[in-house]
Order: structure tokens, then sequence, then C-alpha cells
């Protein structure tokens, strides 16, 4: 066991766990921070993705290990009054189906956001390919960053006043 | 300080900067029938899968041993060739292969002193500036390729078979991970080509 500290949700956070363990089990089991999901295990659905020094990483092949020292943020930490963008945005459209891969989802929208406050089409069709969503919410996807991003550019202005 | 003694300090700096080990090519008589003949050798080895996968002719990362797209990501090389956005290689790639068929490989990255950092993954392409193609090359394209600096990234002969000797992404060929092929010789048999090569002249078939 290995005793690994970093800043989760913008705190400072002590584990003990095998060096190899994936951090999307960390989280969920020794954290009980749920909402990052499981899908397929191997980087391929996105369910998992959380943010990693601001990069969306796949938490399910991500080991513990990577993260020592880092910035970890999950679902949970995009805000802790659902006034992120993306998270209104969301809310707004009521992009979600079933609702299992939208944490992932979510989070690689923010990621992109935070990368490219004004993306065309083709930059979200290229950003979130890969995240899958089996409701085939794609379109209300696309439509919520979109909105996210003005509602980014509202919230800057307002902070400006 | 003598100007040669201030010159010799300024490349052992660099040298020590860049973290490259050099080891001397030490010519030996010019033999360019030789000198082809080697580099036919690691030829086959650069237009394997394992190498070509990561040196392809358009802007993104190949897979599998049919050098095919990664099934529906729409992925981009970048400047610095680790990936754009939301799909930077290293999102998925570790600094160590998953264990299992068809789980992503990875390779640790070299730290400054030239260790190896086996927490931090490595995995990237060639940068868009210099992407050093080798998918679609023929032997005589793809040796010029390599002796060119404006193509090479600026490498020397020295540095060439250093990088072939010790880069991570270079051995991961060795040591792919389950479900994948090798190269069909050893990596000594790979680096002792490219120094035959070298060596003898660097000539060109």
């Amino acid at each position: 066991m290995n005793k690994v500290t970093f800043v989760l949700n913008g705190k400072s956070t002590t584990v003990e766990a095998d060096a190899d363990k994936p951090l999307l089990w960390v989280l969920r089991e020794d954290l009980g921070l749920t909402g990052a999901k499981y899908g397929c295990g191997m980087a391929i659905c996105g369910c998992c993705t959380v943010h990693l020094e601001g990069d969306a990483v796949r938490s399910c092949v991500t080991p513990i290990s990577r993260v020592q020292g880092k910035r970890v943020t999950t679902i949970e930490g995009l805000s802790n009054d659902l006034s992120h963008p993306v998270q209104r945005a969301w809310m707004q459209i009521q992009v979600p189906q079933c609702g299992y891969c939208q944490p992932g989802q979510m989070m690689s929208a923010a990621s992109l956001l935070a990368q490219n406050s004004k993306p065309s089409d083709t930059d979200i069709t290229d950003a979130m390919s890969g995240n899958l969503c089996r409701c085939g919410t794609y379109q209300r996807i696309r439509k919520a960053i979109h909105l996210a991003a003005s509602l980014a550019v509202e919230k800057d202005e307002q902070n400006e006043q | 300080m003598k100007f040669t003694t201030l010159i010799g300090s300024v490349l052992f700096m660099m040298s020590a900067a860049l973290c490259i080990t050099v080891h001397p090519v030490v010519y030996e008589l010019k033999d360019d029938a030789a000198s082809r003949a080697a580099f036919a050798v690691a030829y086959k080895v650069f237009m394997h899968p394992r190498c070509v996968n990561c040196h392809p002719v358009g802007d993104a990362p190949l897979r599998g041993e049919d050098s095919r797209q990664h099934a529906g990501l729409r992925l981009h090389r970048g400047a610095d060739g680790r990936g754009v956005l939301t799909l930077k290689c290293t999102n998925c790639h570790q600094a160590h292969n998953q264990q299992g068929v068809n789980m992503p490989p990875g390779a640790p990255n070299v730290l400054g002193d030239g260790s190896l950092d086996f927490t931090t993954p490595r995995w990237r392409l060639p940068s868009a500036e210099t992407p050093m193609t080798f998918q679609g090359r023929t032997a005589t394209q793809l040796c010029h390729q390599l002796q060119d600096p404006k193509q090479n990234g600026g490498l020397t002969a020295e540095q060439l078979i250093h990088h072939v000797s010790s880069d991570p992404l270079v051995l991961w060929g060795w040591n792919p991970g389950e479900g994948r092929t090798t190269p069909p010789m050893t990596h000594d048999e790979f680096v002792s080509s490219i120094r035959v090569w070298l060596e003898k002249g660097g000539a060109c078939p």
C-alpha cells in the first residue's frame, strides 16, 4: 500500500492504496464520490472522465500513483452550487435521458470549454468523440455546450461589472 | 579562458542540458554496399505497425496490426504531437501497458537527468513541425528523411543512435503488451543495423 496525497476538488486528500489501483475505484470505493461511472474499463466510453490538472483523463485506467501531488476534479467538484456554466446549460437543455454517461460528458465539455471558450460544431464533435451515449443525446449535448459557452461569457461580464 | 576550452565547456553544458549521452559514431571506412544492406535490415523495423502507428501519414495516430484509426475517436496530432483538447494521448495512455488484450498501451516519461518516471506517461506522436512520417515511405525516402536535420528534429547521427537505443517509446515496440506483435528482430539487432548503416557512411538504397 502506498500513501498518495493530491488535491481533490480543491481539498488536500490522502489515501492509502496500491500504486496501480485505478483512480476511479479510489474515488468511488475509498472516497465515496460515485459521480464518475464505470463503463467499459478500457478508456473507450468516457463514463469515468475526471480532470487531472485540467485534462479530461479516463480514471478507469489512470493509476492512483499518477495523481500524487496533482489536482483532480470530479463532477462533484465542478462547482458547489450548480453554478458552473456546463451544469446550468445541462439543466436548462435537459440533456440526460438515462444519465449514466452524463458525468463524463459534462467533464469533457468543461475541459473543452476551459481550453476553447467558443468551440465550433466541428470542435465539439471532435472533442466529444471519446464520450459515448447509448441514449443518443448527442444533439442535446452539442446544444448545451454552445449554451454553456454563452453562459460563461455572461458570467465573465457580470464578474467584470 | 582559452577559446577552445570555452567552446568545449559550452558543448558539454549543452549536452548535459539536452540529457544526451553521446556515444561518438566511429566512422569506419565508407562502405556504401554494407551501409545500404544495414539500412535494409532496419527498414523492416521502421515499417512494422508498432513503429508506423505513431509515425502515420495523416494527422492522427493509428492502432493494431492493420494500422487502422482509433474507432470513433476524432484524434489530432496537435502542434506538440501530444493530442489536443479533451483527446490528448496521455488522457488514456499511461506510463505502462494496461493488462489484457486491446487495453491501452503505455510507456514512462524521461526526466531531465535521463532517468525514467514510471508515474508519468510519455505517449505521443512526433510534432506537427517534424512529423517524421514512416507510413508509405520507400526505403530511399526514409533513409534520406532520417538523416535530414530539417525533418528529423535536428538529430545528429549520434543522437539518432541514442534515440533508437534508449527512447522509451522505441523500446516499447519490443514490449507492446498483450495481443500485439513485435518487430521482426531484436532491439539489439535493430540498433546494431542503425549503427552500421551510419558508421559506414549512411548510404541510401
